[in-house]
């Protein structure tokens, strides 16, 4: 007996031990040596390699043991939830009052929030939001309807652009520009989901990603009209029915209209799940020909997802070209797309508090704990992978509405009469 | 028409359609046995450029002569990122194998970002400059000018790897159970095709021949930073797709095919728009013909 518990602590010992040479070796070259290609030094750095070694020997033992957990849990579990919460807080969750309360006293704290912070955190929570608007987005085209989509920084882009050129050419106003910002993005989503509706869904993602970078080259590119690779600067703030504001007092005011964007956002979002075209887009992530064979207008449908999700982007690109004065196309990378889908994976594709939740991870995080901001991006790619590795389902796992039946023939096993299904 | 410019033009397509290829060779097999977008294949090509690079250095210091230091950096860079992709094939993709489509794009996209912050972190996010490796050749002296001792050593090598490559599927047992997996990986099972191995080799051979890619394109613009393998990769997957995703012989047509194109269109139309150019090639080619020039179009049953 003994003999045998120290055999497997043996072998996992050499088990872990084998990994952590493995990725000393492999890490070798590029943790451990700098070159300086200037002045042709060389600095061996092998402190690195200890850290490696290490790092890889204790998390093989945490890698091992979630693989195990992993396989033995292979059948789904009834509820989506944990156990330890589910017995723990279940009660709240499932309590509307309670919810109610949570959601009024939050609602409470964002609106009294700028005026007990700083500019600085004011600045901050204006990105949270417009993360928030952004994630939402995509978490339509992502999350609902399964879309794999990497091009949302390109409609973020397009708000931006459009308020800034309409500004800059026409003299309009950010009132009016808010929502055709929305408008023109919404189109331009539409017009790229129609040549891309019959792509599968990797060849969708990459077409997508193409299309992203074409948005971005092309502002790059047409130099005279939309100010090249400097961008445009000089964009008005928002007005307030003609008042004069400082510089503070904007920050505040626009704090107030993202959060408003993004109130309407949640509502509007959390509708349109529970909707017919909602339901329809649940559906087509499923299965398309059922849900062709269904009468389902599979064509209309998507386009319906595209021109949803990008008029958030469009909505809080506006806002950002309105917050920041000054835009360029490198704001709007492919990173941009790849930190909103984080945001979404992250959160729990299909759940919109957990996007909220990835959204708070990702912005407010690297900004409180200024250490951690170096290691943010990396931090998350491996965030990025180990979700998919191990819970696929993101931090707060969306939930399919749930039907109660009540049946007086109904006989279960507890002796209640009413049954989810 | 000015025939010097076309020559400039098509022989400059061909070196940077021999890269293309190379880096293709990799999507299109990954693709080819798992059906997985390998995204982060881009950036083993860059890891090899920096390992490259390292070697390099490290070696000059030592006073090795030029052309040892080019072969033993390209072996080196070749070897560690053989093991990267085997890595990253381990961690990243083999606990989704049976997890549908989306999931391991995610996770490959994620690896994409971790591989670029981590050079960024343990390495530095400026440009470093590649020391010139290969040498002049007094026989390119004459034609130097259009197309330098380079250009012929990157399209000699990709030539050579790939021929040893397309013999190496076509007449070893390897490439034998190579083409019965991605003809149809359950079936191969059956016949006691050992799957997993055949998937690591195909991430061993496809990171190979990304990080010869990586380190001869080095030493031939000079210059490395972590961002190269995001532009190298997305064109060498329209490569990929242009030839016909799951090809071998389509991903190197589609590799030439792509330099060359993208030659000519900076040549004769607009040098501002060639990544633009690039792009709007694989999207048109997505939508409208998704099996490239040599793949077949496939019929989804239900």
């Amino acid at each position: 007996m003994e003999q045998a518990r120290l055999n497997i602590i043996l072998h996992e010992l050499k088990k872990s031990v084998l990994v952590s040479l493995w990725f000393m070796f492999l890490t070798f070259p590029i943790m451990v040596i700098r070159v300086n290609t200037l002045d042709h030094t060389i600095m061996w750095r092998w402190t690195n390699m200890a850290m490696i070694g290490c790092a890889a020997f204790v998390l093989s033992f945490f890698w091992r043991w979630a693989m195990k957990k992993k396989e033995a849990s292979a059948v789904p579990a009834k509820s989506s939830w944990p156990y330890w919460a589910r017995q723990n807080w279940a009660g709240y969750v499932e309590n509307k009052t309670w919810i109610y309360t949570l959601q009024g006293l939050m609602l409470l704290g964002f609106i009294i929030l700028p005026w007990i912070v700083s500019t600085y955190k004011t600045n901050i929570l204006i990105s949270f939001l417009t993360y928030v608007v952004l994630g939402l987005g995509l978490n339509i085209i992502v999350g609902v309807a399964g879309l794999l989509f990497l091009g949302h920084a390109a409609f973020y882009a397009i708000g931006a652009y459009s308020y800034a050129l309409l500004s800059k050419y026409l003299g309009f106003g950010f009132w009016i520009a808010l929502p055709m910002g929305g408008i023109i993005a919404a189109l331009a989503g539409v017009a790229l989901a129609f040549p891309v509706l019959r792509l599968r869904g990797d060849y969708l993602a990459i077409v997508t990603l193409g299309f992203g970078e074409i948005v971005r080259l092309l502002l790059e590119n047409a130099g005279s009209f939309t100010g090249g690779p400097a961008g445009i600067s000089n964009i008005p703030r928002p007005q307030f029915f003609g008042m004069h504001l400082s510089v503070a007092e904007t920050n505040i005011y626009i704090y107030y209209i993202v959060f408003a964007l993004a109130l309407v956002t949640i509502i509007a979002v959390s509708r349109l799940k529970d909707s017919r075209i909602g339901r329809a887009l649940q559906a087509l992530r499923e299965d398309e020909i059922a849900c062709e064979a269904m009468g389902i207008d599979r064509v209309g449908v998507k386009l319906m997802a595209f021109g949803l999700g990008t008029a958030w982007a469009g909505f809080a690109g506006v806002i950002f070209a309105a917050k920041t004065t000054f835009i360029n196309p490198s704001s709007f990378t492919f990173f941009e797309s790849a930190i909103i889908l984080s945001i979404v994976v992250l959160g729990g594709m299909g759940s919109n508090a957990g996007v909220i939740l990835g959204a708070a991870f990702l912005v407010l995080l690297p900004e409180y704990l200024r250490a951690f901001s170096e290691y943010r991006m990396i931090l998350f790619a491996t965030a990025m992978v180990l979700m998919m590795v191990f819970r696929p389902t993101g931090l707060i796992p969306a939930r399919g509405r749930r039907y109660v039946v009540h049946d007086p023939d109904l006989d279960l096993d507890d002796g209640s009469k009413s049954k989810e299904v | 028409m000015d025939w010097q410019y076309f020559f400039e033009l098509l022989l400059g397509g061909l070196t940077r359609g021999s890269i293309y290829a190379l880096i293709a060779i990799g999507y299109t097999m990954v693709y080819g046995v798992i059906e997985l977008i390998n995204f982060a294949h881009g950036e083993v090509y860059m890891l090899g450029a920096f390992t490259g690079l390292i070697i390099a250095s490290v070696l000059a210091t030592l006073g090795f002569p030029i052309p040892m230091i080019l072969i033993l950096a390209a072996i080196v860079a070749i070897v560690y990122s053989a093991c990267y992709g085997l890595t990253m094939e381990k961690v990243a993709y083999k606990p989704l194998r049976s997890a549908g489509r989306l999931s391991p794009l995610i996770s490959a996209i994620g690896m994409s970002l971790f591989l670029q912050n981590y050079i960024i972190l343990a390495q530095t996010s400026d440009f470093l400059a590649f020391p010139r490796l290969i040498p002049d050749f007094e026989f390119m002296e004459p034609i130097a000018h259009v197309f330098g001792s380079s250009d012929f050593v990157i399209v000699v090598a990709s030539g050579i790897s790939m021929a040893f490559l397309t013999l190496f599927i076509k007449f070893t047992k390897m490439g034998k159970a190579m083409r019965a997996t991605a003809q149809n990986r359950k079936m191969a099972m059956l016949l006691g095709i050992d799957a997993d191995k055949v998937i690591s080799i195909t991430f061993i051979i496809g990171s190979s021949l990304a990080a010869l890619g990586g380190v001869l394109i080095a030493s031939h613009v000079g210059m490395v930073n972590f961002f190269i393998g995001f532009m190298a990769g997305i064109k060498a997957f329209t490569a990929a797709v242009l030839g016909g995703i799951g090809s071998i012989p389509g991903a190197m047509l589609g590799g030439l095919f792509l330099g060359l194109s993208e030659s000519f269109a900076t040549g004769y139309i607009a040098s501002d728009y060639e990544d633009v150019f690039a792009f709007s090639l694989l999207v048109v080619f997505l939508i409208f013909r998704p099996s490239g020039i040599m793949g077949k179009a496939k019929v989804e049953k239900v």
